[in-house]
């Protein structure tokens, strides 16, 4: 072993280093550039945002060249199809938005919180090893397919107990998905719920409080700005959940409050306008980018929210 | 003496209370088996359509208007031409931006910025990122509706997921290996290279790994940008149309005809199939490669 080293008796450590020194400039380089090409990786992610932001602005602002603003924010009727008398409201689409997210939260954030105290508070370490990931295979399921089991099971279930139900209607995409943000809802807000320390639970069953109590006037006080923000985040979610509204919502775009009928949300629009044959350049083609301007900031104030809730809001122990 | 505690008070609102516990404890509990029944419902409704429509000449044809030949195999060749693109590209840049986040990047505004830009980069509407490929690799680019143009848009789409599943499995590996490394002489590529990367890696391909089954079943960005349904060639390079799976599917199921609300069932459970062997893959490699600290 090593007997040639030891050979030479000058041979030291210190040579040993310099002549690996002499090598390593290759090593050196890349030391150097590693940083450098990682860096650039991490700046594609702020391009991707640029991208987004300056496509949908262009293009908005194209779409604005030709349609008053006034006319996309006040105007009652989205009526991008017909030549001549075209009216272009946003608010028919915002309703028909407003109203699956709507019946979406109704569905999602009972159950949803529901199921978080339940896995936090009640359920087994067992149980919840369980539960859990099964929640997980149903927020795993792709949208085509929700929307799918909407259209062709939610919808004539439904229609047996509302007789006057249309095939297209805001009621079972809403419902579907709910179904869907419900282990969104209960996953972030069991997390905030077990982020509480257990000495704060023992305490207030010490005092001899049963574990509904608890959940309800401890913990869940206690976790409040977890919780807040997990719904806000739901809501963005559904906001911009696109192929359930786009096979079974339908796509009339009508500014009403009726469930049972069919409606358009904004993500419904662009995927109509995208399937059809409206040409590059028609002031339809460019109405997809302020609809989806309208959404992205909708989202993207969400999200922001959310973030402002949970920091601000949150309760450190 | 006046009893700080009124004993007989409390026996006798301890029942109820007691009652009130057991009754919301069992309506959370039926809220939390609430999912898994819609779960078992929709499986058991899918695969009870697909059944007679499911076969080997299912897998084998090509799209057709008349449902009893209609196939998913120009759709089932293309998600997996579309994987070709999206994972190497989503895991090298995922990484590399998981790597210099968690390594490299100095704790400033500019590192803090990237940080915040991903994570609201996360909670984008995927149907906005397919405008952003339309505008810019199908039209700018003059991609056209290609295998490169839907892969480039789906990498960008999963990113976000990708870098935060990385930077977790960075961050677990323990400082004393990383202090070990440059102990003996290692430089900091070198340590990241040769040691950090190699335990993080069952960590970050358990991610990714999910993070690409959503790609797999995502469809809006794929509508947007006008992937076409009906395909009866597969692709040859990169550059060719193509369809995938949630296209086909979504397209069968707006059609008018009965028959194809089968075809669609019996398309959704190869779909299934697919993620649910990606996410065992993903399961595994958790269990199997896994270290704790």
């Amino acid at each position: 072993m090593a007997v040639t080293k030891q050979d030479s008796p000058t041979y030291s450590v210190r040579e040993m280093i310099k002549e690996k020194k002499a090598k390593q400039s290759g090593l050196m380089f890349v030391e150097k550039l590693m940083p450098k090409l990682l860096l650039l990786t991490a700046v594609i992610s702020i391009l991707t945002t640029l991208g987004i932001l300056f496509t949908l602005l262009f293009e908005t602002f194209t779409f604005f060249s030709r349609v008053s603003i006034v006319e996309f924010l006040t105007a009652k009727e989205w009526l991008p199809w017909n030549e001549e008398s075209g009216s272009f409201g946003v608010a028919p689409l915002v309703t028909g938005t407003l109203l699956t997210t709507g019946i979406a939260m109704i569905v999602a954030i009972p159950i949803g919180l529901a199921s978080a105290i339940y896995l936090s508070e009640y359920a087994s370490d067992k149980t919840r090893r369980i539960i859990k990931p099964i929640l997980e295979v149903l927020a795993g399921i792709p949208t085509i397919v929700y929307g799918f089991f909407a259209l062709t099971f939610v919808t004539p279930l439904l229609k047996q107990i509302i007789p006057d139900l249309g095939i297209f209607n805001a009621l079972s995409p809403g419902i579907v998905m709910g179904i869907m943000i419900i282990p969104m809802v209960a996953s972030l807000s069991e997390d905030a719920m077990s982020s509480v320390p257990n000495a704060i639970r023992e305490g207030a069953l010490g005092l001899g409080s049963t574990k509904l109590e608890v959940a309800l006037k401890v913990v869940l006080p206690a976790s409040a700005s977890g919780i807040i923000a997990s719904f806000v985040l739901a809501i963005s979610r559904a906001v911009g959940e696109t192929m359930i509204v786009a096979v079974a919502g339908g796509s009339s775009p009508v500014l009403s409050f009726d469930v049972t009928q069919s409606i358009q949300t904004m993500t419904a629009y662009i995927v109509q306008v995208t399937t059809g044959d409206a040409g590059y350049g028609t002031t339809i083609y460019y109405s997809i980018y302020a609809v989806g301007m309208t959404l992205f900031v909708f989202t993207l104030a969400m999200n922001l929210l959310a973030q402002y809730i949970s920091r601000r809001f949150r309760e450190e122990y | 003496m006046k009893k700080l505690i009124d004993q007989e008070k409390v026996i006798k609102n301890m029942a109820g209370r007691l009652v009130k516990n057991n009754f919301f404890k069992f309506l959370f509990f039926l809220a939390t088996v609430f999912g898994l029944i819609v779960l078992v419902v929709l499986l058991y409704r899918i695969f009870t359509q697909a059944i007679g429509w499911l076969d080997i000449d299912f897998l084998q044809n090509f799209a057709s208007r008349r449902p009893e030949e209609a196939g998913i195999k120009a759709a089932l060749i293309g998600s997996l031409w579309l994987m070709v693109i999206v994972a190497p590209l989503s895991l090298i840049l995922g990484v590399g931006t998981a790597i210099y986040l968690e390594e490299y990047a100095k704790k400033n505004r500019f590192t803090a910025f990237i940080q915040t830009n991903i994570s609201n980069l996360a909670g984008v509407p995927s149907i906005v990122f397919g405008l952003l490929g339309l505008t810019v690799f199908v039209r700018g680019m003059g991609l056209e509706r290609s295998v490169i143009s839907a892969g480039l848009t789906m990498s960008l789409l999963v990113l976000p997921v990708i870098v935060v599943a990385a930077q977790e499995a960075i961050r677990a590996v323990p400082n004393q290996l990383r202090e070990a490394s440059y102990g003996m002489g290692a430089t900091k590529w070198q340590t990241i290279y040769r040691v950090v990367l190699p335990t993080a890696i069952p960590g970050i391909l358990t991610g990714s790994i999910l993070a690409l089954s959503r790609a797999i079943g995502e469809t809006a960005p794929l509508v947007v940008i006008g992937i076409p349904t009906f395909i009866a060639y597969l692709p040859k390079s990169i550059f060719d149309t193509f369809t995938v799976m949630p296209m086909q599917i979504y397209n069968w199921t707006g059609r008018p005809q009965e028959e194809f609300q089968h075809v669609a069932a019996a398309g959704i459970v190869v779909l299934l199939f697919v993620l649910i062997v990606m996410n065992s893959i993903a399961v595994f490699i958790r269990n199997k490669f896994q270290k704790r600290f």
